[in-house]
């Protein structure tokens, strides 16, 4: 026998001494959750630094008070907040995965599947009650269930140009991402439909007795959002379906042979992201009490496809984790809190945003470690005496 | 040997009348320039509909013609730019903010720093060319996807606006204003309303720069080796490089390029909309983009007419006319029909795409 | 006598694990088509490689011309510098682009700094009229046929001054009249002096038109023979070896009842795919080992292919122990079939997954919606890991760390877990170490012998000798015969492939 046990064993092994230490030192650096949690942490050090800083010491921002009912806190702001973030970054971790693509539409679908079930729910009777939703025509459920039922359409859309037309995602969903919105303002009849039931307000606040005490001391979206993240993992867990989905944007060719149907796979993944982009719809709307179909989730997509980069995972699609695209949802949402605690404004934020995207795809460009090490040897070069013994 | 003609593209060639029409046609346009046709048939046709519809409204009229590019002078050179991104492989998403960051160092440096309006144009084309080569470098030395790079510069731009001035700043400075309200009259073509007066048709000396500016690219596009350098590396970044062309300079080249072209549409854009807002120009990337789609232009690169974006963009333009006209459909119809043209055209690129692959 | 155009002397070139090229000379005269043949890993594509400048080799030297001083070649621009240019199967010309821009890209005539579309296009019309190809070269390239294109990409190669060409299996996608325009082109071109390198996998081609053929195999220089001294039987036996190794003779059971006894497992009845491999007649029954044999691109992959339903077959039936599955590798798994493709990296390899969901990927999506338990996973993983002896860290390691041959061992363990009724397996051995090609084999025969029905692609010729009860013929996309028992030797499946005067 003369194969040799993994010839090319990766960039570890390295035999001699402190080679055991740097294996470990390798493994985890090379594990995919590492880099998430080290920008997670890294955004949450500069939290604690900006609450030391302000209030005089680290432990206001780990406070968890509860007043009137409910818990209140920097940390309990910042997972209610990232709850649509979480939510879409699930849906957009499955494209990214199996299709190698973004799905920018994701924003304009929530406005729209949020405007299609406040539509419904005051269904004939918007105009004369000043687009205010005085009493669900349909019962609640039902809105809900056609917010996600809208949702998965859109998703059947997108899904479809990309699986059967082979068209680019990002073009394909450029579609939707246009006219979603359109949409939106079409069932909004171009005004800005407030619901005054409320129980319309439970999802995206606090659930409350009939007397309008809160009852649950957890904001509701941080349960939704973590019953998505479960059903989803439950999903991952006990079906062959994330396998299946890493398989086909691994290597589709490969794939088929295996007996997988890609084209199904890949719809399927964009008809899960719709419903996503429809429950984070849902909360959104829920939270305001009403749909703005400008505003609603209006460059949300960025955030999500952010999310999903910021978890480790590669846009080119093939292997993925849906515990970094959690992380890096809640990181994104923990630099919106610091960067609004040193009075950045909303306008300003993406400016941040932008130069963390920047590191973080040049850390991840494949060009960039050969142009170090060019960097290097041009350094090496003019400076001999330093590591002449090795050049030697 | 003699020479042989060894299987023209396409049928064998039918006789008769109807064959050689149809011969013809095939002739000019063959592929993805029939998509260019198309877009101009679409075009004419909406028109000629308009026409009738909205007699009353005198859309038939140079000045109802002139509207839609007096409202658009940006618009057209940054669909001219958008379509060069395109044609080489790649996008752009960032135009939009950066029209809104333009607008704002306009607005801001003149109004509030008494900047004058000549240094201040100055100072917002080499911003462009700035921004498009960082953008560049990123693309095209550090492979990463354009997507992601002018997402970056997308927020980027948004952020700087409101970093800039987080105000709404309206311009007074007497040298811009002038610029922007040049007026180029034609004695033709008008109508009388109905108060009975004539209505002169006009353009704005704005529309003069961004023809121009469209006519400048489609030369370099057309009759430049750069410019035929943009097709290769977009019809294919491998064989370009096996016949010896710099693929990465090229693309280097197109971003920079794009930039200095998207600060041009946006101060052309602020000599419309006369101020600086964070907000300004929303969405302006992907109507960009969509021009250039109607315009027959590849997202997959290496095909795509300037000229064709600039028919996209009055296609774009006379349905948001004919929205407005209707005067009862909510605002949001314009970008439904929008979004429906282009399912219309990205679905007939692939199925362009299909019989292309087929016949192989 | 004129000099030489390229000498190469003792070229050699590894590849981590490989030795790509051994001691390799090559010679090429003004006014010569020279054939390099030789199949898979033969060393034919870097030995052009490393002449172009695509490549980097270790030792030897390249001559050009008379001169005495070697060159080397750093990359392909430069090659096209020195006058050697290539063109391939896949056209590197942009379709996108005119006939008249993909000739002149990057040099277009122009004046006051303007590319001047008229001085282009007519000397575009010149260079091909030069070549006898009459087109309109205002039109872009992708609407014209592959071979059209061909054209354009040879006479692009020699506007710029080329003395060398360099055609890599230009014909693969051709039919026989585009051939025949091909080769009138390729003798104008040698009457003008040129020298041409053909790479073809074509036989017929190869006495067509060349003069020369240089055989190369597995990475060594075999021979340089005149077309007219060199049949075809031995051309073919040159490519594909006759020298026996000394691996450990394996059991090789006599061949199993064939006869009309019991359903055969696999019955193909005309089956074919258009503008792939023509229809054929294929029985393969329970506990045999059936070879397919013939040159690369014979279509011995593609009858595997169709079985199996990776090609959608347009032509014929195809029974699976009497029922007929429908044609997509979902069906053909659930009716007992498994195929190991040919290119590892492609189609087999998921390379981010690990080992243990390579192996149980197979029977999985076999079995559908349910997952596995992870027990059950590494179970089976366990299992087909210390069955094949396949070396890895672990079952988690990702299967892009494994060597090649263990990477192969995985896909084949992929397909037993599976419990296959019939296994195809298309080149299991290429591209891996002698040792775990025996274990293979092996491994094949061991199968059989439990009743499984096998089919078995190889180019070497003597590994099929030792497996298979019986071999299919393949040549030039038809299935040109099929010898059984004491027909089996090496001498009678080359004469076969070879075709021509050795045939009928």
């Amino acid at each position: 026998m003369s194969d040799v046990v993994t010839r090319d064993a990766g960039p570890a092994a390295g035999p001699g001494p402190g080679g055991a230490a740097r294996r470990v030192f390798r493994r985890i650096l090379h594990s995919r959750l590492t880099f998430p949690l080290v920008c997670l942490l890294l955004v949450l050090l500069l939290n604690v630094i900006v609450t030391t800083a302000t209030t005089g010491s680290p432990g206001p921002f780990f406070q968890i008070a509860l007043t009137n009912g409910t818990l209140n806190g920097p940390l309990i702001t910042i997972l209610n907040r990232s709850s649509e973030l979480v939510i879409l970054a699930l849906g957009m971790t499955m494209t990214v995965s199996c299709s190698a693509g973004t799905d920018i539409s994701v924003g304009a679908v929530m406005a729209f599947s949020g405007s299609v079930s406040i539509w419904l729910l005051g269904f004939g009777t918007l105009p004369q009650n000043d687009y205010h939703v005085k009493a669900y025509v349909v019962p609640y459920v039902v809105g809900l269930l056609v917010a996600v039922l809208v949702g998965a359409l859109c998703g059947v859309w997108n899904g479809f140009l990309v699986s059967r037309l082979r068209i680019q995602p990002m073009v394909a969903t450029l579609i939707l991402f246009t006219g979603g919105r359109g949409l939106a303002k079409v069932f909004a009849d171009g005004q800005i439909d407030k619901v005054d039931v409320a129980s319309y307000k439970w999802l995206g606040n606090f659930i409350q007795d009939s007397s309008g005490k809160n009852i649950v001391p957890v904001p509701t979206a941080i349960f939704i959002a973590g019953g998505m993240v479960l059903v989803t993992a439950l999903v991952l867990r006990y079906t062959p379906l994330g396998m299946n989905i890493q398989a086909v944007g691994i290597n589709n060719k490969a794939s088929r042979i295996l007996g997988l149907k890609s084209a199904r796979l890949i719809l399927l993944a964009y008809v899960f992201c719709g419903v996503c982009a429809a429950i984070a719809g849902i909360i959104a709307t829920s939270r305001i009490g009403g749909i703005d179909a400008n505003n609603c989730g209006k460059l949300i997509e960025l955030d999500a496809i952010l999310a999903v980069a910021l978890g480790g995972n590669s846009l080119a699609g093939g292997k993925f984790s849906l515990s970094g695209s959690v992380i890096g949802a809640i990181t994104i949402q923990a630099l919106t809190t610091v960067l609004y605690s040193i009075n950045v404004s909303a306008d300003q934020l993406p400016f941040y945003k932008a130069i963390v995207v920047v590191i973080i795809v040049v850390l991840q460009s494949p060009e960039t470690r050969p142009m170090w090490e060019r960097f290097k040897a041009r350094w090496r070069r003019t400076a001999p005496s330093v590591t002449a013994g090795d050049a030697a | 040997m003699s020479a042989v003609d060894v299987g023209r593209p396409g049928r064998p060639s039918r006789p008769g009348l109807l064959g050689g029409i149809w011969r013809g046609l095939r002739a000019r346009f063959y592929g993805n320039n029939f998509l260019v046709l198309i877009t101009i048939v679409l075009f004419a046709a909406m028109y000629i509909v308009g026409i009738f519809i909205y007699r009353d409204k005198n859309f038939g009229s140079l000045n109802s013609f002139f509207d839609m590019l007096n409202s658009n002078p940006g618009l057209i050179v940054i669909a001219a730019g958008m379509t060069m991104v395109l044609v080489s492989g790649g996008i752009d998403i960032s135009v939009g903010s950066q029209v809104a960051m333009y607008c704002m160092m306009l607005a801001y440096f003149m109004e509030h720093k008494g900047v004058s309006a000549a240094t201040m144009i100055v100072v917002v084309l080499v911003t462009g060319i700035v921004f498009g080569l960082v953008q560049g470098v990123l693309v095209a030395y550090f492979r990463i996807q354009p997507f992601i790079v002018t997402l970056a510069g997308m927020f980027f731009a948004r952020g700087m606006t409101a970093m800039i001035s987080p105000q709404t700043i309206d311009i007074t400075n007497r040298d811009f204003m002038g610029l922007a309200t040049k007026r180029i009259y034609f004695p033709f073509g008008g109508y009388t309303n109905a108060a009975g007066v004539y209505q002169r048709p006009f353009i704005y000396l704005s529309v003069v720069l961004a023809v121009f500016a469209l006519l400048v690219v489609f030369t370099i596009m057309t009759w430049t080796k750069f410019g035929r350098n943009v097709y290769a590396v977009g019809g294919g970044e491998q064989s370009a490089l096996l016949m010896g062309l710099n693929t990465r300079r090229t693309k280097l080249t197109v971003y920079t390029f794009n930039g200095l072209l998207t600060a041009f549409g946006g101060f052309l854009f602020c000599l419309f909309s006369t101020g600086g807002a964070v907000e300004k120009a929303q969405g302006f990337e992907m109507q960009a983009i969509a021009s250039s789609v109607i315009g027959g232009a590849l997202l997959t690169g290496g095909v795509g007419n300037v000229i064709g974006s600039f028919f996209g963009v009055l296609v774009q333009t006379t349905i948001t006319k004919f929205i407005n006209f209707n005067g009862t459909l909510a605002n949001g119809w314009s970008s439904i029909v929008l979004a429906a043209i282009m399912s219309f055209f990205i679905i007939l690129q692939s199925v362009f795409a299909y019989v292309r692959n087929k016949r192989r | 006598m004129a000099d030489p155009l390229i000498r190469m002397r003792g070229i050699t070139k590894n590849f981590p694990g490989v030795l790509a090229l051994d001691d390799v000379d090559f010679t090429l005269w003004p006014g010569e088509i020279h054939a390099l043949m030789g199949e898979n890993g033969a060393g034919k594509s870097t030995l052009v490689k490393v002449l172009t400048g695509a490549e980097a080799f270790e030792t030897g030297a390249i001559y050009l011309g008379g001169a005495a001083k070697p060159v080397i070649n750093h990359s392909p621009q430069e090659a096209q510098g020195r006058g050697i240019s290539t063109v391939y199967q896949e056209v590197n010309l942009c379709g996108n682009l005119t006939v008249a821009e993909n000739l002149f890209v990057g040099r277009q005539p122009r004046r006051a700094g303007f590319v001047n579309w008229r001085e282009m296009n007519r000397r575009a019309r010149q260079v091909m009229e030069g070549i006898g190809v009459d087109i309109d070269v205002g039109k872009p390239l992708e609407g014209y046929s592959i071979a059209v294109q061909q054209m354009v990409a040879i006479a692009r190669a020699i506007d710029i001054s080329a003395t060398v060409l360099i055609l890599d299996e230009p014909t693969s996608s051709l039919n026989d009249q585009e051939v025949a325009k091909l080769f009138d082109l390729m003798r104008r071109l040698k009457a003008d002096g040129l020298g041409i390198i053909f790479i073809t996998h074509f036989l017929e081609q190869v006495y067509e038109v060349c003069d020369k053929i240089t055989v190369l195999r597995n990475g060594r220089l075999v021979g340089e023979y005149a077309v007219e001294t060199l049949s075809r039987t031995d051309l073919v036996a040159a490519m594909l070896g006759r020298a026996f190794d000394d691996l450990a003779a394996i059991q090789h059971k006599a061949a199993p009842v064939t006869g009309e006894s019991g359903t055969p497992v696999i019955a193909a009845r005309g089956l074919g795919v258009r503008g792939g491999v023509k229809p054929f007649d294929l029985d393969i029954y329970e506990g045999e080992v059936v070879g397919l044999a013939g040159l690369l691109g014979s279509g011995r992959t593609e009858v595997a292919r169709a079985i199996y339903g990776a090609d959608t077959a347009d032509q014929g039936t195809l029974d699976v122990k009497g029922a007929r599955p429908k044609h997509h590798p979902i069906d053909s798994m659930r009716a007992g079939m498994a195929f190991c493709p040919e290119s590892r990296k492609d189609e087999g390899c998921l390379q981010d997954l690990s080992v243990r969901e390579n192996i149980i990927l197979a029977e999985q999506s076999k079995r559908g919606m349910r997952l596995m338990s992870r027990s059950e996973q590494e179970k089976i993983a366990d299992e087909y890991i210390r069955l094949l002896q396949i070396k890895t860290a672990s079952m988690e390691t990702p299967i892009k760390q494994l060597s090649g041959g263990n990477q192969q061992k995985v896909i084949v363990a992929r397909w037993l877990a599976t419990h296959p009724d019939f296994l195809i397996l298309d080149e299991p051995t290429r591209g891996i170490d002698v040792g775990t090609k025996a274990e293979i084999q092996k491994l094949c025969v061991r199968l059989a012998d439990d009743g499984m029905a096998i089919l078995f692609i190889s180019s070497e010729i003597d590994e099929m000798l030792r497996t298979c009860g019986r071999i299919g013929v393949m040549r030039d996309l038809h299935k040109v015969g099929e010898l059984a028992g004491d027909e089996l030797s090496s001498s009678a499946i080359m004469a076969k492939i070879a075709g021509g005067e050795a045939d009928e």
